[in-house]
């Protein structure tokens, strides 16, 4: 993702060797990610699911696809 | 080569072959206080003997405290992958590890090499449309252990 966005800064952290950094995280079991010292996502997830669960927050309204949203204009009234 | 088997060395001398573009491991180290230091180096220099595209730049996170602070980095082990286009210029793929890189780590140090020298991305067409949303800094820190 890091090398997909220049926004975006990606850390491997192997947690025996910082355990300040595994404790101030709460790092409990690996892999643990935590996106904006905010978000944690736990385990290993699909491809796509991650990358929702990570940007979520931090991207504005339209993460649906492009086919949902397609549906979702049809359905508007029109005024 | 201590660490790496035979079997191992020759897939990743394949896998290596294919890149287009060198890539550069910024490895930071410090000499004192940094205990896993020498085993990142024994594990970092290993990839150069498999690849002219890959080489390791040690820098001292006490002597060349620029350099860290432009890479952002303040613990060692440490290491930064970082590519050149086409052009030659170096950049930053913001792609970083913290600690010896040993176990799935490692896998994950040879991917961002593949992917920082010009093989193809394992991102889905809808990871990156969901990607390029993003548009203010964001920083993710993903949390191993060694296997």
């Amino acid at each position: 993702m890091a090398f997909a966005n220049p926004h975006i800064t990606a850390t491997a952290v192997e947690a025996t060797e910082f355990p300040d950094l595994a404790r101030k995280y709460r790092v409990t079991g690996v892999p643990k990610t935590v996106v904006n010292e905010e978000v944690e996502i736990l385990g290993a997830l699909p491809q796509e699911a991650f990358v929702v669960q990570a940007i979520a927050q931090f991207t504005n309204g339209d993460q649906r696809s492009t086919q949902e949203g397609a549906r979702d204009k049809e359905k508007e009234p029109s005024n | 080569m201590g660490l790496l088997s035979l079997a191992d060395q020759d897939q990743l001398r394949d896998a290596f072959a294919e890149l287009p573009r060198p890539v550069r491991l910024l490895f930071f180290t410090q000499t004192f206080g940094c205990d896993t230091c020498p085993q990142t180096r024994q594990i970092l220099d290993e990839l150069p003997l498999l690849s002219d595209k890959v080489r390791i730049d040690e820098v001292n996170l006490v002597l060349d405290q620029d350099t860290a602070r432009q890479y952002g980095i303040d613990r060692a082990p440490a290491i930064a992958v970082v590519g050149s286009d086409v052009s030659g210029e170096m950049y930053d793929s913001r792609i970083r590890f913290l600690g010896a890189p040993s176990g799935y780590a490692f896998v994950s140090l040879v991917q961002a090499i593949l992917l920082v020298g010009g093989r193809e991305s394992l991102l889905t067409n809808e990871s990156r449309r969901l990607i390029a949303a993003v548009d203010a800094p964001m920083t993710m820190n993903v949390f191993t252990t060694p296997t």
